[in-house]
């Protein structure tokens, strides 16, 4: 067992692991942000991705130790100061981005690294960017909208009908 | 009006800040301990001695338990009880579940779980179709046949005939989140089960029988599921099971997730079909009759499969008025996963059945294979032109409300269908690699559950003095807004905002005796209950302020959050409290029942559906034929969802339905080995569609029609039907491969790249 300490949405948390302890399972299990999803355990699906010290990293492709003294970001810390929904959030939640929420807070964290990276992507670079997120209900075509809406570019709404 | 609004799904804001909770999130008391399945390694056989010292002393174990310790029944199936929860002696596939771990920790149960030291005395397993074939090895004594006219005749006296086989692969689900399950042990022996189920009713049956307990003594609670698509309507009895009777054994709270591997290795997935057809036609491409055998791969437990294969020949016909048919279906039993429910029911393959047939045809006619089909369309039924002539099913049924034909006309001209279909042939003839294709299929697709009795519903809503409102009934919400949809039913009968309305998990103390949340029929049954249960209570309250306000009940009018009495109007809340003060019940239950349906599936004659819902799909790919390579460049879809409850919903059904549906004909290929061992167990291997697999242009509308039967609101049910629109990419890369040779390509599904390059070979030679 090794004590690791860490700053998780700007809190400073602590706790004992083992070596073998996934980041994944030390957010989960130790620290009760359970937002961040295990939807593969093998770092393909993206439903656990998180911000390690700004990068975007599948949570359960690191060890709880590697992020020792790290500055993570896990969905539950993506919200403005005042509660309300990042632009990011507001937009998945608008153009109908989710569907059964599972896959949604990774894309959000994939998404957010994505604008922070390129502001104005385009969608040809959304999808691209995208390729480690699995979605099994959207077809993707909300969620690329969504991200697209969050870059402050004009897309269509959903159901005008 | 709340109905109709494209307002987003009810827990979206939850699902963006990762504070939406599924099983697995649930918090849990100290000392909860985690369970692990040991699994078979064989596909058939038996257990000649089973070694499970060193499992017992692996670190964090607390208790293993073989079938011999169960309390009561050793049954998970939703069936016929040929699924024990622990092997008996007898294995049945690689991947069946012989032993459980109950340990302090999800990791230290599943490390202990790989140490069993089990040996076998080996059969030689039944894998394939042809085996099963072979061997007699089937569910049912024969197979169903359901046929109309003379069959034989209608084939003799065919200007032309032609025969054909088409290989169906099957799919796992891969629901995002996997199947899971929680139980918490109560007083007196009580049990209450959080699970990620489609169907809680069936796992409080399930547990209530491993228990040895009534019903009564169980409780089960779904707030929501990552996906369902199916595979949640029976496959997670065994978790739940599982978890309740290490809970009682002991006293801990016990809970259980499949990693990723395990759930594809032990959970059943989409039945694979072969499907042989031989059909008659005259020179317009008009059928005089087509003669089907479908070979069904079942896998080990009968599970829903009967179901599943009687829908598949329900869909046989799919949008086509056939003057004869016969469809023959043999139920085959294998040693492989027990195929069970999955989006479409059958009803997908039986589709791509006769889809495969009408492309056929057009090739051998050399007619554009829209043609073809429009030709066969069953004639148009009451709700739009009123016309008299009325199509009838292969299983007897009256086709009424067909809007096929006019949904058809306006997808041609909005895809510009004709226009492209003549560019797709001028780039094909400039290009000798890279060939394109284009097709458009129909979807007409039969919306009840075919088991009569499943074809009802219940709900409870409580009015509250301030004015909100506690709704629940017994769907399950699995990501596709149903809880959402229901809730704008609530809300537009009591005339408040929809956010007055409180959505609860589905809970079998709250509501009894549901049926599963499965074919396409949730807001169809648990709107209208809900619709009942509002009414009910919306009436006690008009009288009640008739009577205060010294006018009639049909004067009162609940609208914008307010209810209008004579001149006067007050608000929904302050009306709620004069009727509690009056003493008036402000809760009800409601019920719903679908009229009309009556179905033999033996004979295979009756009213399985209530409706049909329609839609089509045209599709235009590119395809390099040196490798196999290929995209989806365009994709519109036209689909009828009724007087949709909410559009934006509902067209996140068809989006993701068509590309789900695509994904199982193009990409997602499953393979088993000689020894039956599932090799594609992982996403590493077992590919369904990413981001950029979808269409480049991609336009997907609702069809403006009203449900011509009496659904909520006139809406349709849109969960499964959109599926089928997949169909338009596969018959559109079979028709990019046709330029490769004179051939009819016959192209197989999953139509993967490696297939798609092979066929352009065969055709090439």
């Amino acid at each position: 067992m090794a004590k690791i300490s860490m700053t998780v949405n700007g809190k400073a948390v602590s706790g004992e692991v083992e070596g073998r302890t996934l980041l994944s399972a030390f957010l989960r299990d130790d620290q009760g942000l359970t937002g961040t999803h295990i939807g593969c355990d093998t770092s393909q699906c993206g439903a656990c991705n998180v911000h390690v010290n700004g990068v975007n990293v599948k949570s359960c492709t690191m060890l709880a130790a590697e992020a020792d003294g790290a500055e993570v970001t896990t969905i539950e810390g993506m919200s403005n100061a005042d509660g309300s929904l990042s632009v990011v959030q507001q937009a998945f939640q608008d153009y109908h981005g989710l569907q059964c929420g599972f896959c949604t807070p990774g894309m959000v964290m994939t998404a957010a690294a994505l604008l922070k990276e390129n502001p104005k992507p385009t969608e040809a670079e959304v999808r691209a960017y995208l390729e480690g997120n699995i979605c099994r209900c959207t077809g993707y075509h909300n969620i690329v909208k969504a991200i697209m809406a969050a870059s402050g570019q004009d897309v269509m709404p959903v159901a005008a009908e | 009006m709340s109905v109709a609004k494209p307002l987003p799904h009810d827990a979206a804001k939850l699902h963006v800040t990762g504070m939406a909770r599924y099983t697995d999130d649930v918090p849990t008391p100290k000392g909860t301990l985690h369970l692990a399945f040991g699994l078979s390694s064989i596909a058939k056989g038996r257990i000649t001695s089973l070694d499970l010292t060193d499992v017992r002393a692996a670190e964090g174990v607390v208790r293993v338990f073989t079938a011999e310790a169960l309390p009561a029944a050793n049954d998970v199936s939703p069936s016929i009880h040929d699924e024990p929860l622990l092997s008996d002696g007898a294995i049945h596939y690689v991947g069946q579940p012989i032993f459980c771990v109950i340990a302090t920790s999800h990791l230290a149960a599943r490390k202990a779980a790989r140490l069993a030291k089990v040996e076998y005395e080996q059969d030689t397993p039944i894998l394939t179709v042809d085996d099963a074939l072979a061997a007699n090895s089937r569910f049912e004594d024969g197979p169903r046949v359901y046929a109309k006219g003379d069959i034989e005749t209608a084939l003799e006296i065919a200007p032309h005939r032609l025969q054909g086989t088409l290989e169906l692969g099957g799919q796992e689900h891969f629901y995002l989140e996997g199947q899971a399950a929680l139980a918490l042990p109560q007083d007196n022996g009580d049990m209450v089960v959080h699970a990620s189920t489609q169907h809680p009713t069936e796992i409080q049956h399930k547990v209530a029988e491993g228990l040895g307990v009534p019903f009564h003594a169980v409780r089960v609670e779904v707030r929501r599921m990552g996906g369902g698509f199916g595979g949640k309507e029976s496959q997670g009895n065994a978790l739940a099971g599982a978890c309740a009777i290490a809970a009682q054994m002991t006293g801990k709270p016990c809970k259980m997730r499949y990693d990723r591997d395990d759930d594809m290795v032990i959970t059943g997935k989409r039945h694979d079909f072969r499907i042989s057809y031989d059909v008659g036609f005259d020179d317009n491409g008009r059928l005089t009759g087509v003669d089907f055998t479908h070979l069904v791969r079942c896998g080990w437990a009968q599970d829903l499969s009967l179901p599943v294969a009687d829908r598949a020949m329900l869909h046989a016909d799919n949008a086509y008025d056939l003057p004869a048919a016969r469809i023959t279906s043999h139920r085959l039993k294998t040693n492989t996963q027990s195929a069970t429910a999955f989006r479409g029911f059958g009803g997908p393959q039986g589709l791509v059945g006769i889809e495969r047939v009408m492309d056929h045809i057009a090739h051998h006619l050399a007619l554009d294979p829209l043609e073809v089909r429009r030709r066969n369309f069953y004639p148009s039924g009451g709700s739009i032109s009123g016309k008299m002539k009325v199509g009838v099913t292969p299983y007897g049924m009256e086709v009424t409300d067909s809007v096929i034909a006019e949904l058809v006309d306006q997808l041609v001209e909005q895809s510009d269908y004709a226009a492209r279909r003549a560019s797709v042939a001028e780039w094909n003839a400039s290009n000798p690699i890279l060939k394109k294709g284009i097709a458009l299929t129909p979807v007409k697709f039969g919306i009840s559950f075919t088991l009569t009795h499943l074809n009802q519903a219940g709900a409870l809503v409580h009015v509250y003095s301030d004015g909100s409102i506690h709704m629940n009934h017994g769907g399950t919400e699995m990501g596709q807004g149903l809880f959402q949809k229901v809730a704008q039913v609530a809300a537009d009968r009591f005339g408040i905002d929809v956010g007055a309305v409180k959505i609860t998990a589905t809970d079998t103390g709250k509501v009894p005796n549901t049926s599963a949340t499965a074919a396409s029929s949730g807001s169809d049954l648990n709107g209208m209950a809900v619709k009942v249960a509002c009414d009910t209570i919306r009436d006690r309250m008009a009288e009640h302020l008739a009577e205060l306000y010294q006018t009639t009940p049909q004067k009162i009018v609940f609208a914008d959050g307010q209810v209008q009495v004579g001149a006067e109007s007050i608000p929904f809340g302050h009306a709620a409290q004069l009727c509690y003060e009056g003493r008036v019940s402000l809760s009800s239950t409601g019920f719903y029942k679908t009229p009309e349906v009556a179905w033999d599936r033996i004979k295979g004659q009756g009213r399985p559906f209530y409706y049909f819902a329609y839609g089509a799909a045209v599709s235009e790919v590119v395809v390099d034929t040196l490798s196999g390579e290929n995209r989806i460049l365009r994709t519109d879809i036209l689909h009828d969802a009724g007087s949709s409850l909410n559009p934006a919903l509902d067209i996140g059904q068809i989006e993701g339905g068509f590309v789900q549906g695509a994904g199982w004909l193009t990409m997602e290929e499953l393979v088993w080995d000689d020894a039956g061992r599932l090799r594609t167990h992982a996403p590493s291997t077992y590919k369904i569609p990413a981001v950029a697999d979808r269409p480049e242009v991609f336009n997907v509308h609702l069809f403006d029609n009203v449900n011509a039967s009496e659904t909520i609101y006139r809406s349709k049910a849109v969960g499964e039907p959109p599926f089928m629109h997949g169909t338009s990419v596969f018959l559109a890369l079979s028709h990019a491969l046709s330029d490769c040779g004179a051939e009819y390509p016959a192209l197989d599904a999953p139509a993967t790249p490696e297939r798609l390059m092979m066929t352009a070979d065969r055709l090439a030679q």
